[in-house]
């Protein structure tokens, strides 16, 4: 909350990106951060229960069996791209330009959108193809890791939409850039997420 | 003339690089073209070398791995500026992240060493 | 029709034993009275106003402590019930099944629902009266991460009479706990508490941590916090980071229990033991999150009762962040046994040992801040010195434990019970205790009754080793945790005997602490000065009570024990006026909405415990709709005026 007048170590009021204008944005933007590593450390959790069962596969089918290098591939440039395009809003509203902003972020979404299509239907294809979360202890730790990191894509979808319509409403205001900042940490960070599923998971399933 | 508008006149006396990407004089957003180039190098050259296995599996699988933490820090560097350091967070939120990253390094390398135990006979 | 409703009904509640019968006439009296009183004095808009929607600091710790209290009272009549049905062999007084629901829930609730809203009370009342601060960082998400505990305990504790109690042990351990050897919702209501419970431990971890490093008031560096201060910030990061991994591993049990999924399962690939490795991920950090506010407590307790500043500050400091990251090191020492191999049990093995050291340095020093000191034996002090013997017994059982080899002697015996007895109730009640008799006055303006206190210290701390030093010797006879009798030939009787009279010594303890907050509210000495231990940090610069907004200026901070400091410059006829005006205060507002948003949490628990996925559904779009609405609110916080602001002070004789 405002609590302007006794936290330290604050730029004064104005001087500084516009998400930082004022104290309570500045913390949030900080609480951001440490929410990340707490979501880095979730992330860890998967990974390291993929890492130790992707061996363990039952009777059901491997990762060369279920993998598509074209499907992962498109998903991966995808994600890059809406990672560059997110940055890009984050630029325009740097300089101030709130309608490239908003233009730069409705990119993003849908890319985002067609990222979660993508692997949509890849998911579809697998459990036509019977390699469902029931499988095996590989298919369930191979479809928790990505889907939660689909599942964070699409609430990053919804939480930019709405920050979109707030931008529309309310204008380019410190606290909308801030929540526009914020959510582009969060898109960033979960484009460095999908770098390690898309060597650990695919590129490392591929070389099995 | 938008508030930010307003916002950035009122303070154009700064030059003090607080958005490393965001005041070069252009106007052109190199340092996003630039990460954003290396990222799809970076992805290419992963993909090729595992389709192609073109080194022996163990020196491959960290090769792809140097490219994905390489990856990891121009996403950093490039487009969450990481770096700067006029933001007031700074540098606690970096010091987070590094212990993220070392929890993260310990929990899967250790889980992977743990659990090792007798996996052959699965 | 009848006959359907009669099938759910009998599986639904818990049917045909006395004591549940009990319990739910207990249950529904106490809802009738509460319902009654609040009606008959007509105080719901007050509950509503004051308690329900507040977003302060000083109100939140306040219901924490009340719950964690409550808490501890529901998990120390589980620990009553097990020693009685184990005062002597062959008895049976509960049943096997009724048993193992019964230590489940005691250790569940103890860990997460009693020591951890403690620690989270203690924090919340004096972490922003400490560095001079006027609420935390982040007051609603606050707001959110108290009800979601309150409910989740609330899920938890249903389980009692509906569905059935969880009854695979507090670590609740796959696969008997997976859904081929216990079918029963009662797992499911555990590993849906222990989630929503968590998200709102991640929060206050992440909330705290901001808070102390952006909110201090000026003039306060790092090494000028208070020993306390530096205590949470040092749980704050372990929260932090070790957190998510509860959540991942709560959620992959719960995926194979309800989705089929096969990551703990003996079948296709599943391997149960990976949920050890995470679960201890989490635990082993998790009893330095609850042990290290109390290390905390006693540095601050134990400077002020010795009158002489904390010996070895800047050691103090450098121990707690080494535990807080070494804790993260050593976590195979929970499953030694699993058989890993000397390479990982030498590792885990040597971390555990050299854990020890920093926590050694920390005895030392409190013993060394005591040393010719004007020592005043106040009832947090006595505490606080009993703790010193007990933990030192405690961690020396606990390097014991740490030899691989020699655990396998020891694992899950009663000489574990007892060591993990001795650190966390040694530690972290005693701490918490201390704490409580410590900031009582602050918090209420009542001094609790120091006579009816000693006779509950006594009893609690002569009942403690009554109850626990028999068990090492039960764990050296070979006698196992968690089984619910014995036969008469095993030796074990006397000092099973002699162990349950030391745990109803313990209950006569609480017993008698309840007596005395209810005496002291009557007759106790009210707090008038705001010092009334002649403390040294800033929280006893304020009135006790403190008022909503904390500090009227916000104070500068010249160096450590800030308000001793000031004192002694008054002592000696330097009279420091506070002649800086009075400014206009920024404050939150209240919201009913964590409340709301959590009472979702609880709709959404509950009905996945019983896998009602409609119902669940719902419950998950009110979730998703409460956060968008906070989304949408930008008039979030309002100014109190100066006028105001000297009026209240007026009120309080400090202007």
């Amino acid at each position: 909350m405002a609590m302007a007048d006794f936290l330290v170590k604050a730029p004064s009021a104005g001087r500084g990106p516009i998400e930082y204008t004022h104290e309570d944005d500045a913390l949030r933007i900080f609480g951001f951060w440490v929410f990340i590593a707490t979501d880095m450390v979730l992330f860890a959790s998967l990974f390291a229960t993929y890492a130790v069962l992707y061996r363990h596969v039952g009777h059901g089918p491997g990762p060369l069996q279920i993998f598509d290098v074209t499907g992962f591939a498109t998903e991966t440039f995808i994600l890059l791209t809406s990672s560059f395009t997110c940055g890009l809003s984050t630029y325009s509203m740097h300089r101030g330009q709130k309608g490239w902003m908003m233009a730069w972020m409705v990119v993003t979404i849908l890319l985002g959108i067609s990222f979660i299509s993508f692997e949509l239907s890849e998911f579809i294809t697998d459990v036509a193809q019977g390699a469902t979360l029931q499988t095996s202890a590989f298919l369930s730790a191979f479809f928790t890791l990505v889907g939660t990191h689909g599942a964070h894509v699409s609430l990053g979808i919804v939480w930019m939409t709405l920050i979109l319509i707030q931008l529309a409403i309310r204008d380019l205001t410190p606290t909308t850039a801030r929540k526009a900042f914020v959510v582009s940490l969060y898109w960033h960070f979960l484009d460095i997420v999908w770098i390690f599923i898309f060597t650990i998971v695919y590129l490392l399933g591929e070389m099995s | 003339m938008t508030s930010i508008e307003h916002h950035l006149e009122e303070h154009s006396g700064r030059s003090n690089g607080l958005d490393s990407t965001g005041m070069d004089e252009k106007h052109t957003p190199w340092n996003h073209i630039i990460g954003f180039s290396i990222s799809l190098v970076l992805t290419v050259l992963a993909l090729w070398m595992v389709l192609h296995h073109i080194i022996h599996a163990a020196v491959l699988f960290g090769a792809i791995m140097a490219l994905a933490i390489l990856q990891a820090f121009v996403q950093l560097y490039f487009f969450m500026h990481i770096t700067e350091h006029h933001v007031p967070q700074w540098p606690f939120h970096v010091w987070m992240l590094t212990l993220g990253v070392t929890f993260t390094i310990l929990f899967v390398v250790a889980s992977i060493w743990i659990m090792s135990f007798g996996a052959e006979s699965y | 029709m009848l006959h359907n409703a009669e099938n759910f009904a009998s599986h639904f509640f818990v049917l045909g034993n006395p004591m549940i019968y009990g319990a739910d006439v207990s249950i529904l009296l106490v809802i009738f009275g509460i319902v009654f009183v609040l009606t008959y004095y007509k105080k719901w808009g007050w509950l509503w106003r004051e308690w329900l929607t507040t977003v302060d600091h000083k109100k939140i710790g306040i219901m924490y402590l009340i719950a964690a209290l409550l808490m501890l009272f529901r998990g120390g009549v589980d620990a009553i019930l097990m020693r009685t049905q184990l005062i002597m062999p062959n008895m049976s007084f509960l049943k096997a099944q009724h048993y193992n629901e019964i230590f489940t829930t005691h250790g569940t609730i103890m860990i997460l629902f009693m020591a951890m809203p403690f620690i989270f009370a203690m924090m919340n009342i004096v972490v922003p009266l400490q560095i001079g601060a006027r609420d935390v960082a982040f007051p609603y998400l606050n707001a959110i991460s108290f009800w979601l505990f309150f409910f989740a305990a609330m899920l938890l504790n249903i389980s009692f009479v509906i569905g059935g109690s969880p009854d695979a042990g507090w670590t609740s351990y796959p696969p008997l706990a997976g859904i081929t050897f216990d079918k029963g919702p009662g797992e499911n209501f555990y590993l849906l508490a222990l989630q929503i419970t968590g998200i709102g431990s991640m929060a206050t971890g992440i909330n705290f941590f901001v808070t102390i490093m952006k909110m201090r008031a000026p003039g306060m560096t790092l090494m000028r916090m208070p020993l306390f201060t530096w205590s949470v910030l040092a749980a704050s990061i372990i929260i932090i980071f070790a957190f998510p991994v509860l959540t991942v591993a709560l959620t992959l049990l719960l995926l194979d229990r309800l989705a089929g999924a096969h990551f703990f399962t003996i079948f296709d690939g599943g391997n149960p033991m990976m949920y050890v490795n995470l679960f201890w991920m989490w635990g082993h950090p998790e009893v330095y999150i609850v042990v290290l506010p109390a290390f905390g407590i006693f540095s601050e307790v134990v400077a002020t009762f010795s009158r002489k500043r904390t010996f070895g500050y800047a050691s103090m400091v450098a121990s707690m962040i080494a535990i807080a990251v070494i804790s993260f090191f050593t976590w195979v020492h929970h499953f030694f046994t699993m058989g890993a191999g000397p390479g990982v049990n030498s590792f885990f093995a040597v971390a555990t040992m050299i854990i020890a050291i920093p926590t050694g340095v920390k005895v030392f020093n409190w013993l060394f801040t005591m040393y010719q000191g004007r020592i005043k034996m106040h009832l947090p002090m006595l505490w606080a010195i009993a703790f010193i013997p007990n933990f030192a017994i405690g961690g020396a059982t606990g390097v014991m434990l740490s030899v691989a080899p020699a655990d396998y002697q020891y694992h899950n015996s009663y000489f574990l019970i007892a060591h993990f007895h001795q650190v966390l109730i040694g530690g972290t009640v005693f701490g918490m205790l201390a704490g409580m008799y410590y900031w009582w006055p602050k918090m209420f303006g009542i001094i609790l009754n120091e006579r009816l206190g000693r006779w509950a210290f006594w009893f609690f701390n002569i009942g403690f080793y009554v109850c626990f030093l028999p068990q090492y010797w039960l764990g050296w006879m070979g006698m196992t945790r968690r089984m619910y009798t014995y036969s008469t030939g095993m030796g074990w009787s006397l000092w099973n005997f002699i162990s349950t009279i030391g745990a109803y010594m313990m209950g006569i303890g609480f017993v008698f602490i309840v007596i005395e907050v209810g005496y002291s509210i009557l007759y106790g000495e009210r707090d008038l000065t705001g010092d009334p231990w002649d403390g040294r940090t800033l929280e006893w610069s304020l009135p006790s009570p403190a008022p909503h907004y904390n500090f009227a200026r916000i104070p500068e901070i010249a160096g450590r024990d800030a308000w001793w400091t000031i004192k002694e410059a008054r002592r000696k006829g330097d009279p420091v006026v506070e002649s800086k005006p009075f400014k206009p205060i920024h404050m939150p507002n209240d919201s009913g909405r964590p409340f709301v948003l959590s009472v979702l949490f609880f709709v959404f628990g509950f009905s996945m415990v019983f896998t009602w996925y409609p119902l669940a559904f719902v419950a998950f779009l009110g979730i998703l709709i409460s956060l968008i609405l906070r989304s949408f609110e930008y008039h979030t916080d309002h100014t109190l005026s100066v006028e105001e602001i000297r009026h209240t002070e007026e009120a309080y004789g400090r202007v």
